[in-house]
């Protein structure tokens, strides 16, 4: 099951570039929250601080508090746990290049050290069919590789290696503005069936993909959130006046 | 107006084509030329003196008829295990840390600088080195210094071999796209586990092409092997003592004023130069077995 996410203020930096500035939120668990805004406007670095990926970067630096259920992701855990329970999809579809679709799918698992053959068998299948992708690869799952899949195939691969470890939320960093229309679509579709089981924080420049899988929308325009409320209000009456500007098209 | 309305331009942008293809052909050929020319010349020469005995018997003493350069054969292969066991490892550890783990340190800049300077040393002041260290120094509780042995030309061998493996790793690390690395830790993966399975597994193709280089390049190695290896001219395992080995016998050879040796020395390049092909193609071939559909 998924679980709540309460930011509270959260700075993040790049450098000198003060990317994120006191950022407070609360995202509901097991639903879908999108975040919106123009380019470089510090979106892609917040879903960065809710799994700690921002501090690979070795001039990134953060302060301020995450909690993710009962943990303070800052102060309780390791970077490493926590990326275990809060899976991420990236922009780019990113599967490993020599592993075959099933050794990417389990690769999480094997990886930390997971053996049990059969149990290994049934999270695979299981995580392949929660990512709409089981049908279209089940013959070929150790024959082929995770890169000889279609752009959108890879990127339903990418979600299916990420909900192997069975994580509590999933992060996706527009995880279809990569893709044409049909593999947005099944992408979007697969947000709907995976919210009842995992809380979903999405990022995308896509207004209408936002408006149709997210219950809440959070609005970033220079490193701050500008407005954060259910995805209905943000789209048709938000209190901002440049929230406004922004969804009706005046910039970005 | 647009560009293809003009047909005399047409015509230019189509020649210019042409000349371009033309003098990438005449490139190519240019590249393959020396190295037919070479192997050509070689079967040419030496295919004749190539019979069962080359690779069964060791060499006779001058005057008598025959013989071969077994033992030779035997003692490169030999010096080229003890050379890669010893070259290889260092030399992708060291590629490793510098694409992974030290990128940025002073000190990775310090080793990779050195690389550098180690891979333009010439081979005979290689060779120089591994005998002030290993055959010169007389240590007596120490069973493989202090003579011409084996082990030292193994060593020389493998020193050569390290700042080739050792870049060309680090290389090909850096080449692995950034998004892979992500991918790994956003699994919750170890940094270090996730270079060694998914980095340098990614990048292994090319790393192990590397190595195959580096391999190439010191089997037919001389001069590390006058001052260490020594060459012999029987049968000899044994790794404190010194060995035989294709270029030294091919040199001795071609130096000797008697036509048979000559015929011989012909006849051990071209053996040699087939071996080096058939071990990089076995290589190849072993490591690609395992390459999924589509994997790039």
């Amino acid at each position: 099951m998924g679980v709540g996410i309460e930011v509270t203020n959260l700075n993040a930096w790049y450098g000198t570039n003060h990317t994120l500035q006191d950022i407070n939120l609360h995202i509901p668990a097991n639903h879908a929250t999108a975040l919106i805004g123009p380019s470089g406007c510090g979106k892609s670095t917040f879903v960065r601080c809710l799994n700690r990926m921002h501090e690979t970067n070795p001039i990134a630096r953060v302060t301020g508090g995450v909690k993710v259920g009962d943990v303070d992701i800052y102060a309780d855990a390791k970077p490493v746990e926590i990326r275990r329970r809060i899976g991420m999809v990236f922009q780019r579809p990113n599967p490993f290049p020599t592993m075959s679709i099933y050794d990417n799918v389990a690769s999480g698992l094997k990886l930390n050290g997971y053996r049990n053959r059969r149990v290994l068998d049934e999270i695979v299948e299981k995580s392949l069919r929660n990512s709409a992708l089981w049908d279209e690869v089940k013959d070929d799952l150790r024959k082929k590789s995770g890169a000889s899949l279609s752009g959108g195939q890879q990127q339903r691969l990418c979600i299916a290696r990420a909900l192997a470890v069975d994580p509590e939320v999933l992060l996706m960093d527009e995880p279809a503005s990569a893709l044409d229309p049909v593999s947005t679509s099944k992408i979007e579709d697969l947000i709907f069936e995976l919210k009842s089981q995992y809380t979903i924080v999405i990022v995308t420049h896509n207004m209408q993909q936002a408006a149709r899988v997210a219950e809440k929308t959070g609005f970033f325009l220079n490193g701050r959130l500008v407005e954060f409320d259910s995805t209905h209000k943000i789209f048709t009456n938000p209190s901002d006046k440049r929230t406004e500007d922004y969804i009706t098209g005046r910039f970005g | 107006m647009p560009l293809s309305g003009n047909p005399i331009r047409s015509k230019i942008r189509a020649a210019t084509d042409n000349a371009v293809t033309g003098l990438a052909i005449l490139a190519t050929l240019l590249v393959i030329a020396p190295l037919l020319a070479i192997f050509g010349y070689l079967i040419y020469k030496g295919a004749s003196s190539v019979n069962l005995d080359f690779f069964t018997k060791i060499p006779k003493p001058v005057g008598e008829e025959g013989g071969g350069m077994a033992n030779a054969i035997v003692g490169s292969a030999v010096l080229l295990a003890l050379g890669t066991i010893i070259g290889v490892p260092v030399g992708i550890g060291g590629g490793i840390y510098l694409a992974e783990f030290g990128r940025g340190t002073k000190l990775a800049n310090a080793v990779r600088f050195t690389a550098d300077v180690l891979n333009g040393v010439p081979s005979i002041v290689m060779g120089m080195a591994a005998y002030a260290l290993l055959v010169g120094p007389q240590v007596s509780w120490l069973p493989f210094l202090g003579h011409f042995s084996a082990f030292a030309g193994g060593v020389a061998l493998g020193i050569m071999m390290i700042p080739t493996v050792c870049r060309t790793t680090e290389e090909m690390l850096l080449m692995v796209p950034h998004a892979v690395r992500e991918a790994a830790l956003g699994l919750g993966v170890p940094n270090w586990r996730s270079v060694l399975s998914i980095t340098v597994k990614t990048a292994s193709p090319g790393i192990i092409t590397g190595c195959m280089l580096a391999f190439a390049r010191v089997a037919g190695e001389t001069a590390p092997l006058i001052f260490t290896a020594l060459g012999n001219e029987y049968w000899s395992l044994d790794l404190n003592q010194p060995i035989a080995a294709l270029p030294l016998q091919i040199y001795k050879y071609a130096l000797s004023p008697y036509d048979e040796w000559h015929r011989l020395a012909w006849a051990g390049a071209l053996v040699l130069i087939v071996l080096i092909v058939l071990s990089v193609s076995l290589v190849r071939y072993v490591t690609s077995r395992g390459v999924l559909k589509g994997a790039s």
